[in-house]
């Protein structure tokens, strides 16, 4: 266990592995992603109330998903970079920041579209909306703290305390629906309880939500992989694969 | 694991725990305040201050829903099903305003006790179905009524 | 086919500017991160390339010199 674990940080056999996974989970989540948008913009059925609107569903579920996904994972990894001071859990916060702002974006952004044709309003300030729109300012936030520090080091403790101080914010995200009165609606597309839509909207939805994580895990991965070459250019494993072409 | 690591382990979980705590206890504190609107069983108990712009929230009873032939103006009955506010707006309804549907209207209170709403929201919940289905639901779900009906109108011949 | 012609299919009654909006937005700003992230990716591997074939050449060049002030001091001396 132990060992599989100090394997994982070695930077020089991610990369191998990273480089092995990619065309994989590439090809994987165009396809199911495709699969997923097509089959809920073209065929699904409408629904009885929202009629075509409803649509957004399958881009709205899946960006919001990923947008608290990815920042659980960095915080599972800021625990690791304070705790056992491993290089690649900094890598991993540092290379996907981004990627969670733009999940949250859109998020936050197809929320708003939707909002306008069924509740009758953009924006309304309830406790979903407000604690999603905090969970973007985080994700600013931690960029802007990585770059504002030049040391290494100290970038990363001081990243992995933000990420930590705000992962308070994703239970309060996750059951604000249920806690106190909102607009916007409990949780549709569950993994633990029966879906309340039926199957030809569900699967759709489904297939997207995975698609986009491997497109996740892709972007991870290449992310990863140009991280690892900024910081270990002067490795000797770094310089030999740069000349041999960079694969 | 190594003695340092263990300590770090341990300052880092007190510090998740510290701040679950006092974020928990804050919001706890706040819980008004994070609602967005006002039930009509808090507004029938006096929960919500007159003359200050609120929101209440509940479901729009059926066959309360009155609309003025001359005007932009309808009335209709905000209900949690223990209690209902009447409610009076001039304006144009969000299009999944309907009987038997959630809403979330914003305004004030007036000295009646009715609501005097600027704004009304739709609010929909999560089930998400085909219209055909939601036909067949209503439909099966009156064919239950008849049933039934027809069932305790046998009951009555019967005796 | 939830639609019965393709024009139906872009209005979706009514709905079409919403819907078409929030899915244009997220194929933009999708597809911008994954070739944003790959044309990084070269960028970085193309300057660690380029650092690399300079510090070679840096390298030699030193043991070049050295060699050159050694002959000069040879030829000083004839």
């Amino acid at each position: 266990m132990w060992q599989w674990f100090h394997k994982l940080g070695s930077p020089k056999w991610f990369f191998g592995i990273a480089t092995r996974f990619m065309p994989w989970l590439l090809a994987g989540g165009i396809l199911l992603l495709a699969a997923g948008l097509i089959w809920g913009l073209a065929f699904a059925p409408e629904d009885h109330r929202q009629g075509n609107s409803y649509r957004i569903i399958f881009i709205h579920v899946p960006s919001a998903f990923l947008a608290q996904s990815i920042y659980i994972s960095m915080a599972v990894a800021a625990v690791v970079t304070l705790v056992w001071r491993m290089k690649l859990a900094d890598v991993f916060v540092k290379a996907i920041a981004p990627v969670g702002l733009i999940f949250t974006f859109l998020s936050l952004f197809t929320g708003a579209v939707w909002g306008k044709p069924t509740w009758g309003t953009w924006w309304v300030w309830d406790a979903r909306l407000t604690s999603m729109l905090i969970l973007l300012f985080l994700y600013g936030g931690v960029i802007a703290l990585d770059r504002a520090i030049n040391d290494e080091k100290s970038a990363a403790r001081a990243v992995a305390v933000l990420v930590l101080v705000g992962v308070v914010n994703i239970p309060i995200i996750k059951y604000s629906v249920d806690w106190w009165n909102t607009l916007h609606q409990p949780a549709t597309f569950k993994l633990t309880e029966k879906p309340t839509m039926p199957m030809e909207m569900w699967l759709p939805l489904l297939l997207s939500v995975l698609g986009l994580y491997l497109l996740f895990g892709w972007l991870t991965c290449i992310r990863m992989k140009t991280e690892i070459l900024i910081r270990e250019q002067r490795t000797r494993w770094v310089r030999e694969l740069v000349m041999a072409g960079g694969k | 694991m190594h003695p340092i690591r263990k300590k770090r382990l341990t300052i880092v979980l007190f510090l998740v725990a510290g701040l679950a705590i006092a974020v928990g206890l804050t919001t706890y504190a706040l819980r008004q305040n994070i609602n967005l609107f006002y039930d009509p069983s808090q507004i029938a108990a006096g929960d919500a201050p007159m003359d200050v712009r609120i929101r209440a929230g509940g479901m729009v009873e059926e066959g309360s829903v009155v609309r003025d032939p001359d005007s932009l103006k309808v009335e209709f009955r905000v209900t949690d099903f223990s209690a209902s506010v009447p409610m009076e707006y001039v304006g144009i309804l969000p299009d999944l305003f309907a009987e038997g549907q959630g809403v979330v209207a914003m305004g004030r209170m007036d000295a009646n006790g009715r609501f005097i709403a600027d704004q009304v929201l739709a609010k929909h919940d999560e089930q998400y179905m085909p219209p055909e289905v939601a036909e067949a639901l209503e439909r099966a779900s009156k064919g239950q009524h008849k049933a039934a009906d027809a069932e305790k109108a046998a009951e009555s011949a019967a005796y | 086919m939830a639609f019965d012609s393709f024009s139906a299919f872009i209005v979706m009654e009514g709905h079409g500017p919403y819907v078409w909006a929030c899915y244009a937005v997220f194929a933009l700003l999708v597809a911008g991160l994954m070739i944003w992230s790959v044309k990084r990716h070269q960028s970085v591997i193309d300057a660690c390339q380029r650092r690399y074939v300079h510090d070679a050449k840096n390298s030699r060049r030193p043991a070049h010199k050295a060699s050159a002030t050694f002959t000069r001091v040879e030829i000083s001396q004839d």
